[in-house]
């Protein structure tokens, strides 16, 4: 199931850029900033279900950790929008991330106990990895805004961190 | 006189490590016993600066925390929340 769902993440993420490489060469920047903020949204949703289903104190710390920091980073986002006067713009690749994220949490609301700690930091592994994917070819190279740069730069070290993160806690979960 | 000044007893200093944009700078630190090392935490995000099974400081955001060095000692510490933030220290005798 692992390896299923992050090869649909993957293929997600070559088909959005392949569809936004159709629309126009690059998204904009409405377009990134609405896409990185619900990537974060997608995440604290997902550590949300893992507060309510889980009882593992590492799990439960991770996805404390998860909650702070994407809002922390969502918040300045907004800040920043609003200051460069910017509304972002929903997309095909922000509604592939969500019907993606939708469906996972429906597989793992159906499990319990171990199974549904291990499925849920796995995925959190491979949601970051991918996400990180998306900053470093995509949403980096392709905004035009130096903050709006500069804050995705700062997310991509936040997301590998997480990734790490999740991947520590995969490993003490065995 | 030169011998005299050698022979006192260094002062304790207070070095500053920042942290922002989740890295430490410098990121790699000489200090004394005695020294105290102050993290200062520029991001919105929580960080600890961990030595696995010795010792953390959290460092919550916006905030600074602070560590007095007890002993000679190299460590390499790394973030707890963020293990791809790393940094070191060397600490030796006064
Ligand atoms: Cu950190």
């Amino acid at each position: 199931m692992f390896i299923r769902s992050t090869t649909a993440l993957a293929a997600l993420f070559l088909l959005s850029a392949a569809t936004l490489a159709q629309a126009s060469d690059k998204p904009s920047d409405p377009q990134i900033a609405h896409i990185a903020y619900t990537a974060g949204v997608l995440d604290v949703e997902a550590a949300v279900q893992a507060l309510k289903k889980s009882k593992n104190k590492e799990i439960l710390d991770f996805a404390k950790d998860m909650v702070r920091d994407h809002e922390a980073v969502n918040k300045q986002a907004l800040d920043l929008v609003k200051k460069l006067n910017v509304t972002p713009e929903d997309n095909a690749t922000s509604k592939a991330l969500t019907k993606v994220a939708d469906e996972e949490r429906a597989k793992l609301a159906k499990l319990d106990g171990a199974a549904f700690d291990k499925a849920y930091v796995d995925n959190e592994v491979a949601y970051h990895k991918q996400v990180n994917g998306a900053l470093e070819t995509l949403l980096i190279p392709s905004a035009e805004n130096a903050e709006l740069k500069s804050l995705l730069e700062t997310g991509l070290k936040l997301f590998q961190g997480h990734e790490q993160h999740a991947e520590h806690v995969a490993g003490m979960l065995k | 006189m030169a011998l005299t000044i050698a022979a006192a007893p260094a002062k304790a200093e207070t070095i500053e490590v920042t942290i922002e944009k989740l890295v430490f700078s410098p990121a790699s630190i000489e200090a004394k016993v005695g020294d105290t090392i102050e993290w200062v935490n520029k991001d919105v995000f929580a960080h600890t600066a961990t030595v696995k099974g010795d010792w953390e400081v959290m460092i919550p955001p916006k905030t600074s925390a602070s560590m007095i060095l007890q002993k000679a000692e190299a460590f390499d510490y790394f973030c707890r929340f963020h293990p791809n933030m790393k940094g070191r220290l060397t600490v030796t005798s006064p």
